[in-house]
């Protein structure tokens, strides 16, 4: 009888046909898994950046403010909070920038706000302005005196 | 129409990739911004920072923090001169609500606001197992929120504390260097809502920053440099009993 020694190449055939199979359903299930953007910059999401970019600013920004209230900048010029951005003592006020007309920036309390930073703490910076609230005014509020603009002016105090 | 087995498994894989792209939509782009033309860090003046926990509600409104998590805070140290190695560090909630008046008398007493340092060799994506965590081309430290299955190695690689898990999502978050504002040319919330200029945004890569003037003239620091962070975070004025 002749002897073939390919005779089984039957299932060789099979067994390659199950791996071709199994190669296929791995890159269509790569395809559909992993997102185009992937790699674009490394191995993260390209499209992961725009996404975060996206989100919507809570803060408008001293620019913003500055387009409408040149009445106040020009108070604040010449005073010690000269450096002090309009959101740093009236709140995150993107929404009132977006919509001046109807979203109103909500009142201010000075004895609440102005404490914040010149309560008398021994960690804070030496020559920072500090005072010791009960002290300094015995409870009056801080506006009876001090223009929160241009905290010293019209006081009389050295500059 | 007549397609044969082979055309069939050609067409396949197309169609997927198809799909896939219309599965992604047309992300958002921001169209002024390029990214290989900023490097993003920051510089904190320890001697401006007088502990008022501005930037930490401001960074809190910006970015829907989770009340008790913090993407930034402020600590006061009391550096005694009779144990320098052991400093009294407290933070009572992030400083979110300033500080109480300085108990301990004797030495010296000061706020080291702290956040992440958007490392350019950063511990947290190296070992973030799946892409989720990544530096980008622009300097930035960020989490794809989406990608992130939460298993917290990076909150346990950052070694200066500066990841949690958000208990609502369940994925890792960070400071992301209000990623949405700079990209639009605003400053961060935490530098916008500062009184007193302590924090600074810095391009590295744009030659007019003023950063550039303030590093070659002021002694700069970074937390665990031995670390070989590569930390972008600088600060000017730092103790040495920082931690």
């Amino acid at each position: 009888m002749k002897t073939n020694k390919f005779k089984d190449t039957e299932h060789l055939w099979r067994v390659a046909l199950v791996f071709a199979a199994g190669i296929i359903v791995f890159v269509l299930v790569r395809a559909v898994l992993v997102p185009r953007s992937f790699g674009e910059y490394g191995h993260y999401r390209g499209n992961a950046l725009t996404d975060i970019a996206a989100k919507p600013v809570v803060f408008a920004g001293h620019q913003a403010c500055e387009t409408c209230h040149s009445d106040i900048l020009a108070v604040k010029k010449d005073g010690k909070h000269v450096g002090v951005n309009c959101e740093a003592c009236h709140g995150a006020l993107a929404a009132h920038a977006g919509d001046p007309g109807t979203i109103q920036p909500p009142k201010l309390d000075t004895a609440v706000l102005c404490v914040r930073c010149h309560q008398a703490n021994a960690a804070k910076p030496k020559d920072f302005p500090q005072i010791d609230a009960q002290e300094h005014s015995s409870g009056l509020p801080c506006e009876t005196c001090h223009q929160p603009h241009s905290p010293l002016k019209g006081l009389g105090a050295k500059p | 129409m007549n397609i044969s087995r082979r055309q069939m498994l050609i067409l396949l894989p197309a169609a997927a990739v198809a799909w896939e792209a219309v599965l992604a939509g047309t992300p958002e782009a921001s169209p002024n911004y390029k990214l290989t033309e900023h490097w993003w860090g920051m510089l904190v003046d320890i001697d401006k920072c007088i502990g008022c926990g501005n930037c930490v509600r401001a960074c809190a409104t910006e970015n829907d923090v989770p009340e008790g998590y913090f993407r930034t805070w402020v600590e006061r140290y009391h550096v005694s001169d009779y144990d320098m190695a052991n400093p009294v560090v407290d933070s009572p909630n992030g400083g979110k609500n300033g500080f109480p008046p300085v108990l301990e008398s004797g030495g010296k007493d000061f706020f080291v606001p702290k956040m992440c340092n958007h490392c350019a060799d950063s511990p947290c994506t190296q070992v973030c197992p799946v892409g989720a965590t990544f530096i980008s081309p622009d300097g930035v430290v960020l989490v794809d929120k989406t990608y992130c299955i939460g298993c917290r190695y990076c909150i346990q690689a950052c070694p200066y504390g500066c990841r949690f898990l958000n208990p609502k999502t369940h994925t890792a978050e960070k400071c992301t260097l209000c990623y949405h504002r700079i990209t639009k040319g605003l400053t961060t919330a935490c530098c916008e809502a500062c009184p007193t200029g302590a924090r600074q945004l810095a391009d590295l890569k744009n030659p007019n920053d003023p950063i550039h003037a303030y590093l070659r003239t002021h002694e700069v620091q970074v937390l665990k440099p031995y670390m070989a962070t590569g930390a972008k975070l600088f600060y000017h004025d730092l103790d040495g009993s920082v931690r």
